[in-house]
């Protein structure tokens, strides 16, 4: 099947409204006779439940947590961005757009990159008036910060709980229509199956995961918002229950999955301590505005702090390596994410990490505790204030950015990060590849949509900070409530789609079929034993440095590991009641099938762009020597992979991606 | 407003109002009994004032009366519903961990200070009602003199009474001093006053309990 | 560190449950309280028992899905932190840990340490919304200023994770710290006027129909809470409610 982005015609800028103008829509009447089933409850598929519903489309929306406002979305810490301009320094939809292509280096799809800028600022009018409490300065308008990759200042924030404050924006307007009952709530359910009837979408099968039953949901289309597959790496920052398996499913019932080697390694997390860890977590690259990143500038420095004989605190300014700043002068600390988990990487492996493992740098506070301190005594009218009085009133300042998250570092770590800087590694953070969707957010099935995290559409090769929340709420309040009303224009003569029919019946019995083998396969090992050995693998040889040789030792590796999989892992307890285990089992089953296509991905594509770096494409000299090398001559396209029975059959289709408004560049933050 | 004072929040505010009350009631009983240390004469038009005086006999007494049942009443239905709210008991539970003794333990110095009321009644409010309302005699006089004071300097002869009274009044220091805060923030009123309050609080659940103390056992040992 | 557990299971909602002990070793200090769990689970089904239920999901305590009373206090022995934060440097080698689900009757078990918390949910729908659609017409961000302080306060109440530790540990069951601070963050911000009273009083009345109990002001909620969610935004709901029938 050829790929059809389906982008309207036209110049950019109008590429959307006369699109809106355009397209088909449903009457208010009609509407009330249309269900639609929304699987995940972030941000995505939160705030498209709640619009649909309020449009008049009858809403099924599940979740596998107890409520909506727990989905992963809450996690983020920094903000939102959005083309206000409010600070007056030149910010415009232009400037998003062509920041969040250029920083997802040029794998992106300009239309709908636009598009995502075009409606930014509609997000940030519309959670205000929600009640969400945005951060605000003296005056009462909402403040500003300014995150990695840019140079203005752009992104709103809620203290360092941005993500939590949105996504509890759009459970307060899904509660709103949970209580008219325009939306129905299936909490603790999780989407095993999609259903296809004559080619389209026309429901799922869901177990609930307290009773254990399987149940069958119809509706007129399917949307997927169920986040990123980021939980291949078995370690990462997102939730424990996080996982691919919708998004699995509707690729092997005919979704292409797209870019699947797009991760993004955040790089400042805190550092791993021990096997026994069960995720990582993330500090707010925010910090990075105002923590300055570094590493001992001596290798026997870094050997005595490594061995705990020496302290960084004891360091002269002189025998430190702001390696960042020194690669970088332009951008210093906040160059992109995968830039700096790259640089952090080389550093570490170079042997200059800071902890026990070698893996871990520093993030210090200590000169913005005195910026903001020296200011502070100025603004209070302090003549000659004592070094501890600067201390305490910097202090002031940086605890209220960022006390949260320096009171989390503590309570992880046991060190107090205002008299020691911090330490950081990077971490799998966010998956810009997921199910490869056209400009409507469907996928290759009709009548089956895909948004947020999921899809794979908006960042590229490498996501800019902050934008993952700006495009979740942008895909379900403001896009795909358009674009699903012109493909349902066509159903309102459909009717109740019917449950009893063969086609759901196939679908629950492969379903049931799959859990009565984990049940019943008495094998002698956990699911999460093989977890863990498939997460190995992707970090070793499908992580933030990749190459030939150990991209197809890592694909033989993780089929070896799924054929073990099946023969031997043991799932206790039984079907039919809250079975912890067996879920497990169904996700890492899918797990081990898309850890081999992300690797067949990343072999594919013997580029370097974004978060996909390839050892065999580096600048070999120059300015730039070092430095990921893109090549736009035969790599500017979008890797969509159509599924044949086993990963390593998966048939590539290319959609070329063509850059009318923007001219391809190198990205260089030097 | 009838529905208001069925909600969970309607029944604290009415119990914070009648705590008022009753704390406003201390304060008066306590004025009286305090001149008792210094003044015989003054003590005895006192009480006679009081205990003749029509509007605080007919009006503020039963108003009293109804607090002090209204309080406990609510202070029980309360502790049923919450005790019903609770399900299944901890096996461990570490409430000393985040709250004091006497916020946790309002229902048992509640009762203790029911019982000392039952006392009291006993000691002086009943032979009060009878030598007023049943003999009829409103004079408040005995052998030519006001017979207030000779009978409150006379139940403290006993040493067990004076222990039981010292006790219950420990025991309502304790329900005041979670209870004095409690009413206010129950009332919502709270911002920006908490440290305030509190020491106020404090203040007045020593302040109180004390003086009745003192009264006891100052004419425990002076007669 | 070695570790002796007692740990409370029961089969689902409608089975009688138990304390059942267990022993797990060679527990690191640095590992966090459910990471602790994790090895006590891979050891359980390595032995082909059922592994111990309990609710978790983001670890970083913000989703608000853990849940566990430990040692007779919620989120254990630690302050300002949830289960997932927990670290078992706040053990010693050879202790007893007492693991139990949150108790209320509000809150029934549904699998071992896993208890239904719907109640929450449903009080939210009763109205912690502001009326909006979210058609994107509204007004610009800008053009409605908001004091500083009223923001900051609205954000101190919204933090709340809804993670049921105010009802767990308060000897009443009670759930008016959690109501308190969803009626709160609406209360302080210019948009939740508009409903402010219906929004009370609905709420409230959602809360007593859910069968929690009364508040008597001990202020277990507001220490136990990982969010330092403030008493204050109990009596702030009082003062609503109040405001609300006048």
């Amino acid at each position: 099947m050829a790929l059809d982005s389906k982008v309207p015609k036209g110049p950019i800028k109008d590429k959307w409204t006369d699109y809106k103008n355009n397209i088909n829509l449903v009457n208010p009447a009609n509407k009330r006779n249309i269900d639609i089933i929304v699987v995940g409850t972030g941000l995505a598929g939160g705030s498209a439940a709640a619009t649909l519903a309020e449009l008049g489309y009858n809403v099924k929306a599940f979740a596998y947590q107890d409520s909506p406002r727990r989905a992963h979305s809450i996690a983020a810490q920094g903000g939102i961005n959005a083309a206000k301009n409010y600070q007056g320094d030149g910010d415009s939809n232009y400037r998003l757009f062509y920041d969040t292509v250029k920083g997802g280096d040029y794998r992106s799809r300009e239309a709908n990159v636009y598009r995502l800028a075009e409606v930014s600022g509609n997000i940030i009018d519309q959670c205000v008036a929600q009640g969400v409490p945005f951060a605000r300065d003296y005056g009462g308008l909402l403040d500003n910060r300014s995150f990695g990759g840019v140079l203005v200042s752009r992104t709103f924030y809620a203290k360092g709980q941005t993500g939590q404050q949105l996504l509890l924006g759009a459970y307060s307007a899904m509660n709103r229509q949970i209580a008219r009952g325009k939306i129905q709530m299936y909490n603790r359910h999780e989407m095993l199956d999609v259903v296809k009837i004559d080619g389209k979408a026309r429901g799922i099968i869901a177990r609930d995961l307290i009773t254990g039953e399987l149940e069958r949901h119809s509706a007129h289309a399917v949307v997927i918002a169920t986040g990123g597959y980021g939980n291949v790496y078995f370690l990462s920052t997102n939730a424990m229950g996080s996982n691919a398996t919708a998004a699995w499913k509707i690729h092997k019932k005919g979704a292409y999955f797209a870019n699947p080697c797009f991760t993004q390694i955040h790089p400042t997390c805190i550092p791993r301590s021990g096997d026994y860890q069960s995720k990582l977590t993330l500090m707010s690259e925010s910090l990075r505005n105002d923590g300055r990143i570094w590493v001992p500038a001596k290798i026997e420095d870094a050997k005595a702090i490594q061995q705990g004989k020496l302290k960084p605190t004891d360091l002269a300014e002189e025998d430190r390596d702001y390696y960042l700043e020194r690669r970088y002068p332009a951008f210093g600390n906040l160059v992109p994410r995968d830039v700096a988990s790259r640089a952090a990487k080389e550093r570490c492996d170079a042997g200059y990490g800071v902890n026990a493992t070698g893996e871990a740098v520093y993030l210090d506070f200590a000169s913005a505790i005195q910026r903001y301190g020296t200011e502070q005594a100025k603004i209070h009218n302090i003549k000659n204030p004592s070094e501890a009085k600067i201390y305490e009133l910097g202090q002031a300042v940086v605890e209220a950015k960022y006390g949260n998250l320096f009171q989390m570092y503590e309570k992880i770590v046991d060190e107090n990060p205002y008299k020691t800087p911090m330490m950081i590694y990077p971490a799998t953070h966010y998956t810009m590849g997921g199910i490869w969707v056209d400009y409507n957010l469907m996928t290759t099935v009709e009548g089956l949509y895909c948004i947020g995290e999921a899809n794979f559409s908006d960042h590229g090769a490498n996501r800019l900070g902050a934008s993952a929340l700006m495009q979740g709420l942008a895909d379900g309040y403001f896009v795909l409530p358009y674009t699903i009303g012109d493909y349902l224009s066509h159903d309102i003569r459909t009717g109740k789609i019917p449950t009893d029919t063969k086609e759901f019946d196939e679908v629950e019995k492969e379903v049931k079929d799959r859990i009565d083998f984990f049940i019943n396969n008495k094998g002698t090992k956990s699911v999460d034993h093989f977890h863990k050995r498939l997460g190995k693998v992707m970090w070793d040889k499908v992580g933030m440095s990749r190459n030939a040789k150990d991209l197809t030792a890592a694909m033989a590796e993780i089929k070896a590991i799924r054929e073990e999989f099946w023969k031997d892992v043991k799932v206790p307890g039984s079907a039919n009641e809250m079975n912890v285990e067996l879920e497990k089992a169904g996700r890492v089953a899918d797990f081990l099938e898309l850890g081999e296509l992300f690797a067949k991905d990343a072999l594919v594509r013997e580029e370097s762009c974004g978060g996909h770096f390839r050892e065999e494409s580096a600048e070999l000299d120059g300015p730039q020597k070092g430095e990921a090398k893109r090549n736009d001559k035969d790599f500017a396209f979008v890797s969509a992979w159509e599924y044949k029975g086993e990963p390593a059959d998966a048939v590539l289709h290319k959609e070329q991606l063509e850059f009318k408004d923007i001219e391809l560049k190198q990205r260089s933050y030097k | 407003m009838s529905g208001f004072f069925k909600s969970s929040v309607g029944r604290k505010v009415a119990m914070a109002l009648s705590a008022f009350f009753l704390m406003f009631f201390l304060i008066i009983h306590l004025a009286v009994n305090i001149t008792s240390l210094f003044s015989e004469n003054l003590f005895n038009e006192m009480s006679h004032f009081m205990g003749t005086n029509p509007l605080i006999q007919f009006a503020l007494q039963p108003v009293l009366i109804f607090g002090v049942v209204f309080h406990f009443v609510m202070g029980f239905v309360l502790e049923l519903k919450n005790k019903k709210a609770n399900g299944v008991a901890y096996v461990r539970n570490n409430g000393a961990a985040n709250s004091t003794w006497m916020s946790r333990n309002m229902i048992y110095s509640g009762l203790a200070i029911l019982a000392f009321i039952a006392l009291h009644f006993i000691d002086f409010w009943i032979p009060e009602l009878n030598t007023k309302y049943v003999v009829g005699d409103m004079s408040g006089m005995h052998d030519g003199n006001f017979r207030y004071y000779h009978e409150l300097v006379e139940k403290f002869h006993n040493p067990a009474r004076v222990v039981a009274y010292v006790v219950a009044f420990v025991l309502l220091g304790l329900h005041l001093a979670h209870g004095f805060t409690s009413a206010f923030q129950s009332m919502g009123i709270t911002a920006g006053r908490k440290k305030t309050l509190q020491s106020i609080g404090k203040a007045y659940s020593i302040i109180i309990p004390l003086g009745f103390v003192i009264v006891a056992v100052f004419h425990f040992f002076n007669h | 560190m070695n570790l002796t557990l007692k740990i409370w299971r029961q089969k689902d909602s409608k089975a009688k449950g138990q304390m059942v002990d267990y022993k797990v070793t060679d527990i690191s200090e640095h590992m966090s309280f459910l990471e602790m769990m994790d090895v006590l689970n891979e050891q359980l089904v390595n032995t082909g028992e059922e592994p111990v239920a309990f609710d978790h999901d983001c670890r970083e305590g913000i989703c608000g899905m853990c849940s566990l009373y430990i040692n007779g206090e919620a989120h254990g022995p630690d302050r300002g932190i949830t289960t997932c934060q927990l670290h078992m440097r706040m053990f010693k080698d050879g202790d007893t840990i007492t693991i139990e689900p949150w108790r209320a009757a509000a809150f029934p078990v549904i699998k071992d340490l896993i208890v239904d918390r719907m109640a929450f949910e449903r009080i939210q729908q009763a109205g912690g919304f502001i009326s909006v659609n979210t058609s994107g017409n509204t007004q610009d961000a800008n053009s409605l200023p908001i004091s500083k302080i009223a923001a900051d306060e609205a954000m101190d109440a919204a933090t709340c994770i809804g993670c049921g530790a105010c009802v767990a540990t308060c000897k009443n069951s009670s759930a008016m710290l959690f109501v308190g601070a969803k009626v709160s963050q609406y209360a302080l911000l210019p948009q939740g006027q508009v409903e402010a009273p219906e929004r009370v009083k609905n709420m409230v009345a959602q809360m007593d129909l859910e069968g929690f109990g009364n508040c008597t002001n001990t202020g277990a909620c507001e220490v136990e809470c990982p969010k330092g969610i403030t008493l204050e935004n109990i009596a702030r709901m009082n003062r609503e409610l109040m405001k609300a029938n006048i």
